[in-house]
């Protein structure tokens, strides 16, 4: 039987990479539908009517949205390469990792990007603890699904590509070899596997698009 | 060996209620801490070190945090009886999709009706009843959001309904009044003894937001 597999997404958007990778780590083919967030599809409106956001999947014309719904989807549709481990409290700490990175890590990292001075600096206080959490995670681990590459780090993912792009905007080093050696490791590890390397937004752009975020960010918080 | 379960709870919290609803259904003793929210214990520390929030489900020794999580983990390991989530993994995406919604609006918009005041007061309630709103259209005809059968997001929902009578309080409006399926499904599932037996009664919830409005000087 055809499957039909579409996703809706955004050139840059963090959340809509993680549904590429398990796409290409499942080896599932699939359509995609760029979208641009200031002028959006009428398909897009009606696959997600309560955020209008990317991602969404399109699966045999049945829409599913937000993205780590959406990994949960993708891993029980599609058994190969599976995503989440097996045993329950493992499974449990999986969804809790990838939660705390979307609730509080990406937050305290943006804090971060967004300020300046001393402000910056009182950011890095709740940023450093939560990103010392992570690196407490993986202990013992290559990467935070163990031995291959899993939901939570598909979940975190994003850290190997912004935090990098974002260092260089604000010319300060956040992830410190030193201080986080093995979320350092991990975020090279990641970031070179083949899948997640092929897939990442052109660097180029996202300088200049997050380079633009901070700047417009700023100028408004000082009005 | 039997299993060894234990709740670290706070009686008003929605988010602990979620937790005892699911132990109930699946009809498993456990014993309950209610911590201090003030001065929380050790064991808390322990077992939730990154958030040191309630509730935490301890199963035999080994903690799980965050109440969708746990209710999620309680529905695959006791996956014989009452099931919470629907076989189905679009069905299943869609209750997910779901409580992730409750979860990002009813919490802070409820929350801000009863603290903040005037216009950031209105907005709030304004927003919340959208939101009810979106929720209703979605359980439409059916008599669970699960369908048939009470499910992973009518626990997620049900919590807060013993707080609706504090928020019409604070906020001077009624939720039945626009919402008045929602309500009848409110009660239904208070007809349930798994819900009925782990939500406080709103007006207890009700004196203690007037209680907690006192000392922190909201009108």
């Amino acid at each position: 039987m055809g499957e039909e597999v579409k996703l809706f997404r955004t050139w840059s958007s963090p959340f809509a990479l993680r549904i590429v990778w398990a796409l290409r780590i499942k080896a599932i083919e699939y359509e995609t539908v760029f979208e641009d967030i200031s002028n959006k599809s009428p398909s897009l409106l009606q696959c997600n009517p309560v955020h209008g956001k990317v991602p969404v999947l399109l699966h045999n014309g049945r829409p599913i949205a937000e993205s780590l719904v959406i990994l949960e989807y993708i891993d029980e549709a599609w058994k190969q390469a599976p995503l989440l481990p097996v045993d329950p409290h493992e499974r449990a700490m999986a969804r809790f990792w990838a939660k705390f990175g979307d609730d509080k890590v990406l937050g305290s990292i943006w804090s971060v990007f967004i300020k300046q001075g001393k402000e910056q600096e009182e950011a890095m206080v709740p940023a450093m603890e939560n990103l010392k959490f992570l690196e407490e995670e993986l202990k013992g681990k290559k990467f935070f699904g163990g031995d291959t590459i899993g939901f939570v780090d598909l979940a975190l993912g994003w850290l190997a590509n912004l935090i990098g792009l974002l260092e260089e905007i604000v010319g300060l080093k956040v992830v410190d070899g030193e201080k986080l050696p093995l979320l350092s490791a991990w975020m090279q590890e990641f970031g070179d596997a083949p899948i997640i390397k092929d897939n990442w937004p052109a660097r180029d752009r996202m300088i200049l698009k997050f380079q633009a975020l901070r700047d417009a960010t700023i100028a408004a918080a000082s009005k | 060996m039997a299993d060894e379960i234990m709740l670290l709870d706070w009686w008003s919290s929605m988010f602990g209620m979620r937790v005892r609803i699911a132990l109930v259904e699946k009809g498993l003793k456990y014993e309950s801490r209610e911590e201090d929210l003030n001065n929380k214990s050790p064991l808390l520390l322990e077992m939730n070190p990154v958030h040191t929030k309630i509730p935490v489900l301890i199963h035999n020794g080994k903690p799980i945090c965050e109440s969708p999580i746990i209710v999620q983990y309680i529905d695959e390991v006791w996956k014989d009886k009452s099931p919470l989530l629907p076989a189905d993994p679009y069905q299943r995406a869609r209750a997910r999709f779901w409580a992730d919604y409750i979860d990002n609006k009813i919490f802070q918009l409820g929350g801000k009706i009863w603290t903040r005041k005037g216009e950031d007061r209105e907005a709030a309630k304004k927003e919340l009843m959208e939101c009810l709103k979106i929720l209703e259209g979605e359980l439409g005809e059916k008599p669970y959001f699960g369908g048939e059968n009470f499910g992973f997001v009518d626990v997620s929902l049900v919590t807060f309904s013993c707080w609706f009578y504090a928020y019409e309080s604070c906020g001077n409006f009624s939720i039945e009044a626009e919402c008045p399926k929602l309500i009848a499904w409110t009660k239904r599932c208070l007809q349930k003894s798994s819900v009925s037996s782990s939500l406080p009664d709103p007006l207890k919830i009700h004196d203690f937001v007037v209680q907690l409005r006192k000392k922190f000087g909201i009108e």
